[in-house]
């Protein structure tokens, strides 16, 4: 089997691709040398320096705001999208409703930046809203471009679930609004979870739409770090990187451990409801 | 709260329907009403109306009667439009994330290429209005400079080239990296299968900023490579990689991958391993087999992946501006340079539809690209 042996060493180092950068990034986060690249020995001092780090801790407090704020927003609004995208079959306008779904997936972060931007400076000039850039034109920046990633989740876990459990409620009286509360949404329910947590991440990563769009005092952590990595490499930065990896890695393997174990459960029911024991 | 439950309010806009009717077949032969019922028009041109208004209004600046007017047809379209949309609950679940796309997604392109006619001045905000109000009369002024100026100097052509050059290249050497990656994964063993998928998926997950910087600390000429190759003794000056166009190639495929991988994967796991044993009993080897069945079934997860890749790579701003070099610059760093450093707010807008105009095709392709993906589930 060589082409089996190809595959695996392609894959191999692939991962290590992958993974190795992130690794430098760990291990160098522990490096007690200003020097970043030049090891001076084992060291934890660059943690305490990021919680000493009073702007960087302002920002991350904006971020996290902003995120959760933003998150949500998307998860609602994208919800409703993806299930118009998947259930409603046609309507007027849907060429226009999927293109401004999908868009925002590829547009170049500058462009959306920079159209937001100009769009609350035309309308505060317009109607006076919104009264400068702050963490609200964030929020707003953030939910139109999380809103489509949330859209695409849910979207495909319709696609992918069965519609007679929905035709079943509908034929036994229940309300279309009824049936979307008790049959869709527990079913589409991991999505949504992880649709969240998509939005929520992906706005607190977003450096380049906040650059734009945020004012003074609506600092977010990644437009900070953007300015501070533009002048180099630096140990504090490092450690910060690591603490933001270990707590995404974690939250993304809890996550993805309990959807599992949701996945499992529903199809264990799903049979025990086919087989009617 | 189905479309015949017409009562109360939808009543009065029911009356307006004739109206619509009349107008159905010139919608229908511009392609606007395609397949829907024509009761349903007046919310297109009640939309249309609200929006042209709307339009108006982000495009004037203000203006002593001009600006109630345009209030005043903006509350009447609006309401109108929401009187139709408030007594139908299938068009108000289609409503909401479709008035906040108008508004947040839609609208600001055309405020953008207001501004992109706009004349720069030392003002808050920077640049002329496009619509004036004076001595009773509307003025509109445009001026094309801006984009005659992008196509007079060299340095906004040069830098929209690098730009796709360096975005097809990337696209290219990602696909290379993915492809055999997404492959495996498609081949493994179903327990393999989800651990490999998450572990690349997490990356794409943590902090896209913090994984180029990594890069710095890995490049640079006291970088990770560098130090080692040195202590090897392979080298004894370091090699240049900070600041080339080789580590924005890096960059780019390393930041991108996972996006290239997840579609691969999709048309890959979904292949059908009976046409490659039939091909390999018909005595065809593994690379022909590979070219004339693996390679053209997975065509729409390669287009989908490049489009993921190509798309935003042409504009991007954080890969050139952290590890690119500052002589050859792309698009994506000039717009933020022209209106971060240069508050040059017309350019800048010029430069993005220049850069919107060239992606529209890729992003329609990719637009049918995920339909056909959504057909196919």
């Amino acid at each position: 089997m060589r082409s089996g042996s190809f595959l695996l060493i392609a894959a191999s180092l692939g991962f290590l691709f992958l993974y190795a950068p992130i690794l430098s990034l760990v291990v160098y986060s522990f490096n007690d040398s200003r020097l970043v690249t030049v090891w001076g020995g084992f060291t934890t001092k660059w943690y305490g320096e990021v919680f000493k780090d009073t702007a960087l801790v302002n920002a991350a407090l904006v971020s996290l705001r902003v995120a959760l704020i933003a998150a949500t927003l998307a998860t609602i609004l994208g919800t409703i999208a993806g299930f118009v995208l998947s259930r409603f079959g046609r309507f007027r306008g849907r060429l226009l409703f999927t293109g401004m779904v999908t868009a925002p997936l590829v547009m170049p972060e500058v462009i959306t930046g920079l159209s937001l931007l100009l769009l609350f400076v035309g309308l505060e000039q317009a109607t006076g809203w919104p009264a400068g850039r702050s963490a609200t034109t964030i929020v707003i920046a953030h939910t139109t471009f999380c809103l489509a990633y949330v859209a695409v989740v849910v979207q495909s876990r319709l696609a992918g679930f069965d519609r007679s459990l929905e035709e079943a409620a509908m034929d036994l009286g229940a309300r279309p609004l009824k049936v979307f509360f008790s049959v869709t949404l527990p079913i589409i329910a991991p999505a949504l979870i992880s649709g969240w947590l998509l939005a929520f991440t992906l706005s607190l990563d977003d450096a380049v739409i906040a650059s734009f769009v945020s004012g003074p005092g609506s600092t977010t952590l990644p437009v900070e770090i953007l300015s501070r990595v533009r002048r180099g490499v630096s140990p504090v930065i490092n450690a910060l990187a690591t603490l933001i990896i270990v707590v995404v890695a974690a939250g993304f393997l809890i996550a993805s451990l309990m959807m599992i174990r949701a996945e499992r459960q529903r199809r264990r029911d799903e049979q025990k409801a086919l087989t009617g024991k | 709260m189905s479309a015949g439950d017409l009562t109360g309010p939808g009543a009065g806009a029911a009356a307006l329907d004739p109206w619509v009717q009349r107008l159905a077949p010139t919608l229908h032969r511009l392609g606007v009403s395609k397949g829907a019922e024509t009761r349903g028009g007046i919310s297109l041109i009640g939309l249309s109306l609200a929006w042209l208004v709307f339009a108006v209004m982000l495009f004037s600046n203000k203006g002593v009667g001009f600006g109630t007017i345009i209030y005043a047809l903006f509350g009447l379209g609006l309401a109108l439009w929401m009187l139709r949309v408030l007594t139908d609950g299938r068009r108000f679940v289609i409503a909401l994330p479709m008035i906040w796309l108008l508004l947040f997604f839609l609208a600001p392109f055309l405020v953008v290429f207001k501004v992109s006619v706009a004349e720069q001045l030392i003002a808050q905000p920077p640049y002329s209005p496009l619509f004036t109000w004076a001595e009773g009369k509307l003025q509109i002024t445009a001026h094309l400079e801006n984009y005659q100026f992008l196509l007079e100097d060299r340095f906004y052509i040069d830098a929209y080239w690098t730009s796709i050059k360096i975005a097809a290249i990337s696209t290219f050497l990602c696909l290379l990296v993915a492809y055999p990656m997404a492959y495996a994964i498609a081949r493994s063993s179903p327990a393999w299968r989800n651990t490999l998928l998450m572990l690349v998926i997490l990356p794409f997950w943590t902090s896209f900023l913090l994984r180029v910087y990594a890069w710095i600390g890995i490049l640079s000429n006291n970088g990770v490579i560098n130090n080692f190759l040195m202590w090897l003794g392979v080298i004894d000056q370091p090699i240049v990689m900070m600041q080339t166009n080789f580590a924005v190639y890096v960059g780019i495929v390393y930041s991108y991958l996972p996006l290239m991988i997840l579609p691969l994967y999709t048309t890959l796991e979904k292949l059908d391993g009976t046409l490659l044993e039939a091909s390999a009993d018909l005595g065809a080897g593994p690379i022909r087999s590979f070219l004339s069945i693996t390679l053209p079934l997975s065509l729409p997860g390669i287009l989908a992946g490049c489009l993921l890749v190509f798309i935003p790579a042409v504009g991007e701003y954080v890969i050139p501006a952290l590890l690119g070099p500052s002589d050859t610059l792309m698009i994506g760093r000039v717009l933020w340079d022209e209106f971060f450093t240069g508050r040059a707010w017309p350019i800048a807008s010029a430069v993005a539809i220049a850069m919107l105009l060239f992606l529209v095709a890729p992003i329609m392709l990719f637009r049918n690209a995920q339909g056909q993906t959504e057909e196919g589930r």
